[in-house]
């Protein structure tokens, strides 16, 4: 650690960089709703403030990491608490590409990639992240070189082979953990298979940081990561109320800190604010969309580059998109950490996201979340990017309909990338679901 | 006496359909789209004046993809909507209907009181519409209007395995450097056309009866070949590019009745 790098870092981040941030949060939350156009959606929360601040100190730290902190570059569903326990920065790459979709940069950083011989068939993620690391361009200013890569293939398995391009870019390490493919049930060899990976991967993560993990560190990481994990899956299940406090949209935006600053106190802080600003819209009676006629259900990511286009183009029929498969994913596992067993239970939940099981159980969720939410129609987003989300989806949207009744619509689109995204073809589509639904 | 209008500007032609007050047909205009469609609009407008008589208070809704243009329409509703409505209102019962259009081809499962259960459209690809047969036929030097009797009357049949209106056009000039048939060629073309079709149709499940409508239907290979790769008889209305137009009229019309008064068309 050098003494320079340290200094800068305290300065930038812990000093200046936090009072400035927090000067801004408090000034965001004094102009409240001023500046708020939407005739049809209720306004941002407040605590979007707040999340704007935690992201933006994260990648601030991330600016002036290297020299003073290690760096880990980790999958969206890398066991990340090793790395938290032994006081790693740690980067998303997926968060930061999904960043760059919703400032729409991506077409200028994903043709880095593509220049350099990468596919467009690959996933608008992967070629944005590697876009950044061979051009430098970010939104954030700068992306910390990273020590050590960690990733998982419970998501895909791009990831495999998007992490060797960084290995092998970056001169470093990666820790690569082999999840294998649930069709009904993990088996018991399949968990320790899984164990005795993660256990593997203390080793070389304990070589990079310098130091040996504390079993004590780790299980509080633990304890914490559940915790916010457990608040987030309760703040969705508020959508279950009429009318929804919250749309599937605020939950893209206000997932990030689960996502990648899980783990840490202030997250959780975080999500209980928001769980009693969103009971307090509740016993207000304030609903996300106006006039709440239908309720709908999104499976896959976001459209990053066009959030709040969706939402005011729905929200304009009165329809609200209250649940989703995909933000859905960063809570319903919350009941399957035990800080006490950390191994045995980060092998458990990092095999069960919903990618890394078959297709079946998707349905069956997508199944409850219509009757548990009380949804009238489903949209699903057939990504172009993301193959293992969008496999099934036409079995999937056809059982939806003959078997559960309620209409579903697969929307063609890609989560990061706007070339593949049609606003003519989408309007027409969605226009006939709303008419279907009886929203002309 | 005209009680309301109706006027879908598709990606290749643009219909308008006047209705009496039962519903029935009394008036219609096509010509091909144009790029100027507010003005092609009103040109229109002024056909339906002269041949019906005054318009005020008529009131009028626009489908299809210039819906938006029409400034003057009291409300613009997409075609999945409008399709099933006319079909409905033609043939009198539900079924699974398939539109062909110049550039658009749609598979829509109505249900057994005319209202949409499901629908898929074509994306981002020509092949499944007019425009794959009207680009080959041009390549191949045989007319619109015949290129079905041709390949209908062909004795053989070649794959066409090109995905693609484009690469088709290739392909096929490839095919005839091999010294393949015209006729064999075309009836491969109308294959790939329909195979593509019922892909769609499949999607939204095939519910019989099955119905055509769109400017494709007036080939009859089409008409044939949907029958022998679904195994169902195709039904088809009298007017079958009119079906989009004469639901947007049917629904106008029925609105009329709900308010009690129609909005000004001009």
């Amino acid at each position: 650690m050098g003494l320079p790098a340290a200094w800068r870092y305290h300065w930038n981040v812990d000093l200046l960089g936090r009072a400035a941030l927090r000067v801004n949060r408090w000034l965001a939350q004094r102009r409240g709703d001023a500046g708020w156009n939407s005739q049809v959606l209720a306004p941002p929360l407040r605590v979007s403030a707040w999340n704007k601040e935690l992201i933006a100190r994260h990648y601030l730290a991330g600016r002036y990491a290297n020299g003073y902190r290690k760096v880990a570059w980790v999958t969206s569903g890398a066991p990340v608490e090793l790395l938290k326990a032994l006081d790693f920065y740690v980067l998303y790459p997926e968060n930061h590409a999904a960043l760059c979709g919703a400032g729409r940069v991506v077409v200028e950083i994903a043709s880095e990639a593509e220049d350099a011989g990468f596919s467009r068939d690959l996933c608008s993620y992967a070629r944005t992240d590697i876009g950044t690391v061979l051009s430098g361009k970010t939104p954030v200013g700068r992306l910390p070189r990273p020590d050590l890569l960690m990733a998982c293939t419970n998501i895909c398995q791009t990831v495999l082979y998007w992490y060797r391009v960084l290995a092998h870019h970056f001169r470093i390490p990666l820790i690569l953990i082999d999840t294998p493919f649930i069709y009904t049930e993990a088996t018991d060899h399949a968990i320790a298979y899984v164990r005795r990976q993660l256990e593997e991967a203390v080793e070389v993560a304990e070589e990079v940081a310098g130091k040996p993990l504390r079993m004590e560190r780790l299980r509080e990481v633990g304890r914490l990561s559940q915790r916010a994990s457990e608040l987030w899956m309760e703040i969705m299940e508020r959508c279950r109320h009429r009318p929804s406090p919250i749309s599937v949209f605020d939950q893209f935006i206000q997932m990030a800190p689960v996502v990648e600053m899980r783990g840490e106190p202030e997250t959780v802080d975080f999500y209980a604010a928001m769980l009693r600003e969103v009971d307090e819209r509740i016993a207000r009676g304030i609903g996300v969309v106006k006039e709440e006629k239908r309720r709908l259900l999104w499976d896959n990511l976001p459209i990053w580059y066009r959030l709040r286009y969706l939402a005011e183009f729905l929200g304009q029929h009165g329809a609200a998109i209250v649940a989703s498969t995909y933000t859905n994913a960063w809570g319903e596992l919350a009941r399957m950490i035990d800080p006490d067993r950390p191994f045995e239970s980060m092998a458990r939940t990092y095999m069960h996201p919903i990618l890394n099981r078959g297709t079946g159980e998707k349905l069956a969720l997508m199944r409850r979340m219509v009757e548990e939410y009380k949804l009238d129609g489903v949209i699903l987003h057939s990504d172009r990017s993301c193959k293992p989300y969008s496999i099934g989806q036409i079995d999937q949207r056809d059982r939806l309909i003959r078997e559960v009744g309620v209409p579903a619509l697969l929307l063609e689109a890609d989560h990061n990338d706007p070339r593949a995204f049609s606003e003519e073809q989408v309007a027409t589509r969605l226009s006939a679901f709303l008419e279907v639904l009886g929203l002309a | 006496m005209t009680q309301a209008l109706g006027i879908d500007v598709g990606a290749a032609t643009t219909k308008m359909v006047a209705v009496d007050g039962e519903g029935r047909l009394l008036w219609h205009w096509l010509e091909e789209t144009e790029p100027r469609i507010e003005e092609q609009v009103a040109r229109f407008l002024a056909a339906a004046r002269e041949a019906l008589g005054p318009l005020d208070g008529v009131p009028l809704i626009a489908t299809g993809y210039g819906r938006r243009l029409i400034h003057q329409a009291t409300r613009r509703v997409t075609e999945i909507t409008c399709h099933a409505l006319g079909i409905y209102r033609e043939l009198g019962h539900g079924g699974t209907l398939v539109d062909i259009g110049g550039q658009d081809s749609k598979a829509i499962r109505i249900g057994p009181d005319g209202s949409v259960v499901d629908f898929v459209m074509n994306d981002k690809c020509a092949a499944g519409t007019g425009r794959f047969l009207e680009n080959t036929a041009r390549r191949l030097g045989v007319g619109l209007e015949e290129m079905g009797q041709v390949a209908l009357a062909a004795t053989d049949e070649v794959t066409i395995s090109s995905t693609c209106t484009v690469f088709a056009e290739s392909e096929v000039v490839s095919l005839i450097a091999h010294g393949v048939g015209v006729p064999a060629i075309l009836r491969g073309l109308h294959r790939a056309l329909v195979q593509r079709v019922v892909a769609m149709v499949r999607t939204v499940g095939l519910e019989p009866p099955l119905m055509l409508s769109g400017g494709v239907v007036r080939n009859p290979a089409v008409c044939r070949m949907l029958e022998e790769e679904t195994g169902h008889p195709v039904l088809l209305p009298r007017h079958p590019q009119l079906m989009g137009a004469y639901g947007a009229a049917l629904l106008a019309l029925a609105e009329t009745g709900r308010r009690g008064d129609g909005e000004n068309t001009g």
